[in-house]
């Protein structure tokens, strides 16, 4: 077990390794940093001082060098956009884009595992058909604009919850909703072709043949061996969650956290912001996958650590 | 002269072969009622993008600030030269939606084909060649996808700048892998075939053996993906556009102009709703026609439905006593 959370732990550091070089690559060689930070009318001069406050002046490898050295201590230098260290910044709204996402993933997760039973009891039958026709309009759907239609009907029209902020609790609920529903479909989906699947197999008839209560196959036998697909789903819905749909929501109800801030960075040219940005979520996506995969194989005995 | 009228004759029973098919094809289509409506709404949209300026009442980008924020026909103070309205600079929200839909097609044909050629072909190295080159492969896949795309995305757009091309690079970058898995994946299973070995005894060449053999098994899980992919590439699109990072105005985009309409949210509810729909109902189109075609590409997912269709006339059976033959038949 040891060696095998070491070696996945290697393998999240050669994952973040390509980040490094990739984005390096992208900022240095092929875009050219001065002229997205600075401004249009800054002077020769003024472009000449920030190459050399930055250290763009120096040889590429020097240059690649001191990158490596930034990230290895998390120390990305001032944001320009709010001159205080990027890092602090990021630290700050890190909380708010991991409640953002584990409260509408979690939200899903509870929601898709009854509703995929109850369309896997009967494939086919109305409830199913309707239930997989409506995840269908939900994957279908532009999560930017679900949000926009929540503010209009929740937020304008009925005036129920907040349209954006983090003041209340309240806030949480549309763009968690908002967050979760395209995560819902999906699950709601696995959970449902998993089911049926295991209903399918002998070892549920057998059950039953005992005389097993209905709720025990189903909920505890069959539930069991239906849940592993479901995980690994949940997993990479938070991945996609934190790493993506966070930039989409945040902007959509301006709830102050990581995606947010980035696109401000962006529109700023605070290239410095968004790299901490970046590099945060990266390590937080790779640490997301080690649990991921150690919980796999606490879970499922069948699997061997290779 | 007479090997060329065998050839014909050969050819003639495959047309044959081919338009009976495709007639399968359309009947299973047909019997499938969602994926049917699907099909007929990708055919409705191809048409729509292809024939936008003669479809379309005004140009797009003429503006009208005298008839700004206009609401749609069937709202109060509605007009009928405005069907759905017009936005915050008097433009027309119909003529808007359908020239938007050639950017999302475009940029989704683009980026699948892009992504998707270099997917196979990778996939076909990795697992044809195997060895060293499988490794790296593999290995520069999983790496890619361990990391998520949004963010390099967001690095490459913010340093580069956003345009039509960019945006093409920055998807199919973040989507060929799905393909290369898949590819390799199959490329894998199909080496241990007879027929693949007798090729390769026989002496085909590497080139031979992959485009001849192996490539023909893998297009009807390649083409569902891609066209799965295309509905994703849709909605992405969307989303870069929506955050300012995909399609600049003066062109026409629906994420785009749901991001325009966000600032008239509260006075003018169609400018983000009709975008949306848009956006909504050419996804669904596109997922609808792609789980059908998951479904009838797919042996084991035939067989299962195959024993649902009897287990479903065996009770219908049982309830009401049906005669052998059915009537019409």
């Amino acid at each position: 077990m040891g060696r095998y959370i070491i070696r996945r732990f290697w393998y999240g550091a050669f994952v973040i390794f390509g980040v490094t070089i990739i984005v390096f690559v992208v900022t240095r060689l092929i875009g050219d940093p001065v002229k997205v930070m600075l401004p249009l009318e800054a002077t020769l001069e003024q472009r000449a001082a920030f190459e050399k406050r930055l250290g763009l002046d120096r040889p590429i490898p020097v240059q690649f060098l001191e990158f490596m050295g930034d990230i290895a201590r998390l120390d990305f230098g001032n944001s320009l956009w709010q001159h205080r260290p990027a890092m602090e910044i990021v630290f700050e709204k890190l909380p708010l884009t991991l409640i953002l996402s584990f409260v509408g993933i979690g939200f899903a997760f509870v929601i898709s595992i009854p509703l995929g039973i109850i369309a896997a009891l009967r494939p086919g039958a109305v409830s199913d058909r309707s239930t997989v026709f409506l995840s269908l309009i939900g994957l279908s759907v532009p999560q930017f604009w679900l949000g926009l239609l929540f503010i209009i009907i929740f937020a304008v029209q009925l005036r129920w919850l907040p349209t954006s902020g983090v003041a209340t609790p309240f806030h949480i609920i549309l763009p968690a909703l908002t967050m979760g529903l395209p995560a819902l479909a999906r699950m709601f989906m696995i959970v449902r072709s998993s089911m049926i699947d295991e209903l399918n197999q002998q070892y549920v008839k057998t059950a039953f043949a005992k005389g097993l209560p209905f709720y025990r196959v189903v909920g505890i036998h069959a539930m069991r061996n239906a849940a592993l697909p479901v995980l690994t789903l949940c997993g990479w819905e938070l991945i996609r969650a934190v790493a993506g749909y966070s930039v989409v929501v945040e902007t959509v109800f301006a709830w102050p956290g990581l995606g947010m801030t980035a696109i401000q960075a962006i529109e700023r040219g605070d290239l410095i912001l968004l790299q901490a940005i970046v590099f945060t979520v990266a390590i937080i996506v790779v640490l997301i996958n080690i649990l991921m995969d150690v919980a796999y194989t606490i879970i499922d005995p069948r699997l061997k650590l290779a | 002269m007479k090997k060329r009228e065998n050839i014909e004759k050969m050819l003639e029973g495959r047309r044959h072969e081919f338009w009976q098919r495709l007639c399968g094809l359309g009947l299973e289509l047909w019997r499938d009622k969602t994926g049917f409506i699907g099909m007929i709404m990708i055919v409705m949209l191809l048409f729509i993008a292809v024939a936008a300026p003669l479809l379309a009442p005004h140009d797009p980008t003429k503006q009208d600030l005298r008839g700004r924020l206009k609401p749609p026909v069937w709202a109060e103070k509605g007009t009928w030269n405005h069907l759905l309205g017009t936005d915050h600079l008097g433009r027309d929200v119909l003529s808007r939606v359908i020239y938007g839909s050639r950017v999302s097609l475009l940029i989704g044909a683009a980026v699948v084909l892009i992504a998707g050629t270099f997917g196979v072909v990778m996939g076909l190295f990795a697992g044809y060649c195997g060895g060293r080159t499988d490794n790296i492969i593999m290995r520069w896949i999983d790496t890619q996808v361990a990391f998520p795309g949004l963010l390099l995305a967001l690095i490459i757009l913010a340093v580069i700048g956003p345009s039509i091309t960019t945006v093409i690079i920055v998807l199919a970058l973040n989507g060929w892998m799905v393909y290369g898995r898949m590819t390799r994946s199959a490329v894998l299973s199909v080496r241990q075939t007879e027929y693949v070995e007798a090729a390769e005894i026989v002496g085909c060449k590497g080139h031979r053996v992959i485009f001849r053999h192996i490539l023909p098994n893998l297009t009807s899980p390649l083409l569902t993906l891609g066209i799965l992919e295309f509905a994703r590439i849709v909605l992405a699109e969307a989303a870069l556009s929506f955050l300012g990072l995909g399609i600049q105005p003066p062109a026409t985009s629906w994420g785009l102009d749901v991001a325009t309409g966000r600032d008239y949210i509260f006075r003018a509810w169609w400018l983000v709703t009709m975008p949306g729909i848009a956006i909504s109902v050419t996804v669904l189109a596109i997922n609808l026609v792609a789980s059908w075609m998951r479904l009838i590409s797919d042996p084991q997912e035939r067989e299962k439905q195959f024993a649902r269709q009897m287990s479903i006339r065996k009770k219908r059976g049982r309830m009401f006593p049906v005669p052998q033959e059915e009537p019409g038949k």
